[in-house]
């Protein structure tokens, strides 16, 4: 077991500790601290990958901008313990019920996905996640789903812009 | 309209201009106006070290003035109490003694004669109603400190030193020397 | 003990540059707080701070002591882990952006060639990009902690000016990174120090422009000095923060001055580059002494800046800023970036 490995393990014990936490969290500020700890935990691991490009991206994007936005709306909305509805116990069943048919759906999907199946991930000596590669490959393997995810963003931009101008 | 000075000043309300519009010309205009004022001369005067000179106008702390023999002048005739307008000064007569001619100018004399400093207002008027020339302003502050109290100057804080007994403190009140 | 299999000595010249990097962007905040103050005064035709020590050189620790003396106070209905995190945070996003700064280049010392950067890693720049978009959270978390409608309304204020003005500043680095085409800060100043090749301020005027106005915005420095506004917001997200607490608010944004500033040396003025002298004539242990001295008085003159802008213009309105932001600035960076795309592919064809 070498330091990489021990990292790993930290890491991931973190990650999904700090994930239970978004759920089991009352408050939701708090909530979207923990998710903000499990972006940090996953960049770790991006990192461990020699991906160190899509580790800073990770914290740029999501935790940086995307959760910032989070914070943004739940400060705004200020949800206090007082309003927040009780769930009838029916409801909270339906969402146990559903929860655990999705994770059954993905837990034989994952373990036959040939992808993964009996493979290790790569510590330290993959380069795939640099940014000169991660470029090349984006730009010539993936082309054209890359551009359909701009296009993507372009119209959840255009569908923003006229929401916020109906008024 | 006629303007009341020469110094008023229309104002403009046209639109931008671009060069007005795009902000940075104009934030340059303004640094260098204040970079010029590095090499400007400070007015400042640094206090406990350099002081500025009163104007000969001047009214600072009060003085309780004694004649040339050093005598208390003030004869607690109150108008001084009823002069001003802040209420600041009160007072308790008493009558002289025999033997304490050396003391008091006149047949009374002022035991207690208290300012307080926070309510005065320095305006003067004591001065003015003095008929003995018993108070006067004197071109001093009054010092800052930590308590109310110490601001309610008694007879021993305003009496100006004897000129006979102590001529040096006495010049040195004045500042004369 | 093959888990501790590390190359010791490298390991304590790293920690030893660590701990003089940390201490002297203390150090240099520190000094930035009186200088600040004295420069005020000289704008504005009056001495400064010089009651402490010679020239009130001393001012600094007496501040400094000030704020430790003062009760730490937390708010009851304040929410007190995060309202101890905020400062923290705040802090520590504003040290750790010094990681990736090449201070100078290599002094030989004991046989060894010591580089005098913390860490060379190949994505530096933007390594700064996501401190600093940390940076933001320890605004918000202190602001949403106090439970005070003043200090939310001013964190508020403050994250979206620091995400908006993040875009501008990144689309106006893409332009300078197309020409550089590395992140690693160490390559783009040695790019800059090789000879025929000038500082990227001459490359890249606009995008230097739009980057010193984004990084105005970023630390939070007039005239973008909005979640702090006294006059509206009673001081803004620290409002309820008193003693050290309050300081390491006031100081990390020194401190990200700071940082921000030797960035823009190294990006666009030649980081640890002497202009006019060719270092490689010099021994190498003197040159990198002077590459700091001159790294230094570099992000000193763009101190110097920061604080001559702040006592010189007034501060933006809330919409103003957002216009400045969204409609003036991004734009503006992505012609720049087109238009400097545009010259490399012509340069690349003829």
């Amino acid at each position: 077991m070498n330091i990489t490995q021990i990292l790993f393990w930290i890491l991931s014990g973190a990650a999904v500790i700090s994930a239970i936490m978004v759920v089991v969290s009352r408050n939701p500020i708090h909530s979207i601290l923990w998710l903000i700890v499990v972006f940090f935990c996953i960049s770790g691991h991006y990192i461990l990958l020699n991906a160190q490009f899509l580790a800073i991206v990770n914290l740029i994007v999501y935790a940086g901008a995307i959760m910032v936005l989070f914070l943004f709306v739940i400060m705004l909305m200020n949800p206090n313990k007082t309003n927040a509805q009780q769930k009838s116990l029916w409801k909270k069943l339906v969402g146990v019920i559903a929860g655990g048919c999705f994770l059954l759906t993905w837990i034989p999907l994952i373990k036959q996905a040939p992808e993964i199946h009996n493979k290790v991930a790569l510590l330290k000596d993959g380069n795939i996640g640099l940014i000169g590669n991660l470029g090349k490959v984006l730009f010539s393997d993936y082309l054209v789903p890359f551009e359909i995810t701009s296009v993507l963003f372009l119209s959840a931009m255009v569908g923003a812009v006229v929401i916020g101008k109906k008024e | 309209m006629q303007a009341l000075t020469t110094r008023a000043k229309q104002v403009q309300r046209k639109p931008l201009s671009w060069v007005e519009r795009i902000y940075l010309w104009n934030i340059f205009k303004g640094m260098l106006i204040t970079f010029s004022h590095i090499f400007k001369k400070q007015p400042t005067i640094h206090y406990p070290e350099q002081k500025r000179t009163f104007s000969p106008v001047f009214r600072g702390l009060h003085v309780l003035n004694r004649d040339e023999e050093g005598r208390e002048r003030c004869t607690a005739c109150g108008l001084c109490a009823v002069a001003c307008p802040a209420e600041a000064i009160t007072m308790e007569a008493a009558e002289r003694m025999q033997g304490e001619e050396h003391l008091y100018r006149e047949e009374k004399y002022a035991a207690k004669y208290e300012i307080n400093m926070l309510r005065c207002i320095f305006c003067g008027l004591c001065e003015e109603a003095c008929p003995k020339d018993a108070i006067y302003l004197s071109e001093t502050f009054t010092p800052s400190d930590f308590t109310r109290e110490s601001f309610i100057y008694g007879k021993e804080n305003l009496l100006i030193p004897d000129p006979v007994k102590q001529p040096e403190a006495f010049a040195k009140a004045r500042g004369l020397n | 003990m093959t888990i501790l299999a590390f190359d010791w000595i490298l390991l304590l010249e790293k920690f030893i540059l660590i701990v003089v990097v940390i201490f002297g962007s203390l150090g240099i905040a520190l000094y930035s707080t009186f200088a600040e103050r004295k420069v005020a005064g000289i704008l504005q035709d009056r001495p400064g701070p010089n009651r402490a020590g010679p020239f009130g050189l001393f001012q600094p620790f007496a501040d400094g002591l000030k704020l430790i003396m003062k009760e730490e106070i937390i708010p009851t209905n304040s929410s007190k882990f995060l309202f101890v995190l905020g400062p923290i945070l705040a802090m520590t996003a504003a040290l750790m952006t010094s990681a990736v700064i090449p201070w100078g280049s290599k002094v030989h010392l004991f046989g060894r060639d010591i580089s005098l950067q913390i860490a060379d890693v190949n994505i530096g720049i933007l390594y700064i990009f996501g401190v600093v978009s940390m940076g933001v959270y320890g605004i918000m978390i202190g602001g949403w902690a106090s439970n005070n409608k003043f200090s939310l309304m001013a964190a508020l204020r403050g994250a979206s000016q620091a995400i908006s003005y993040e875009l501008a500043m990144g689309l106006s680095l893409i332009a300078l990174l197309m020409l550089t085409g590395s992140l690693s800060l160490k390559t783009i100043v040695e790019q800059q120090m090789a000879p025929g090749h000038w500082w990227n301020i001459v490359y890249q005027p606009v995008g230097f422009l739009i980057f010193i106005i984004c990084a105005f915005a970023e630390c939070n420095r007039t005239p973008f000095d909005l979640p702090e506004a006294e006059n509206e917001l009673n001081f803004g997200y620290h409002q309820e923060y008193s003693s050290m607490k309050l300081g390491f608010y006031l100081f990390s944004e020194y401190v990200n001055m700071f940082i921000s500033s030797v960035v823009m040396a190294c990006l666009f003025f030649g980081g640890y580059d002497i202009p006019f002298v060719n270092e490689a004539a010099l021994s190498p242990n003197t040159a990198a002494t002077l590459g700091v001295l001159a790294l230094l008085i570099k992000s000193f003159i763009f101190i110097f800046i920061f604080m001559w802008v702040r006592w010189t213009i007034p501060r933006f309105r809330y919409d103003q800023l957002m216009n400045l932001g969204w409609k003036t600035l991004v734009p503006l960076a992505l012609i720049n970036m087109l238009v400097t795309g545009a010259v490399i592919l012509w340069r690349m064809g003829a």
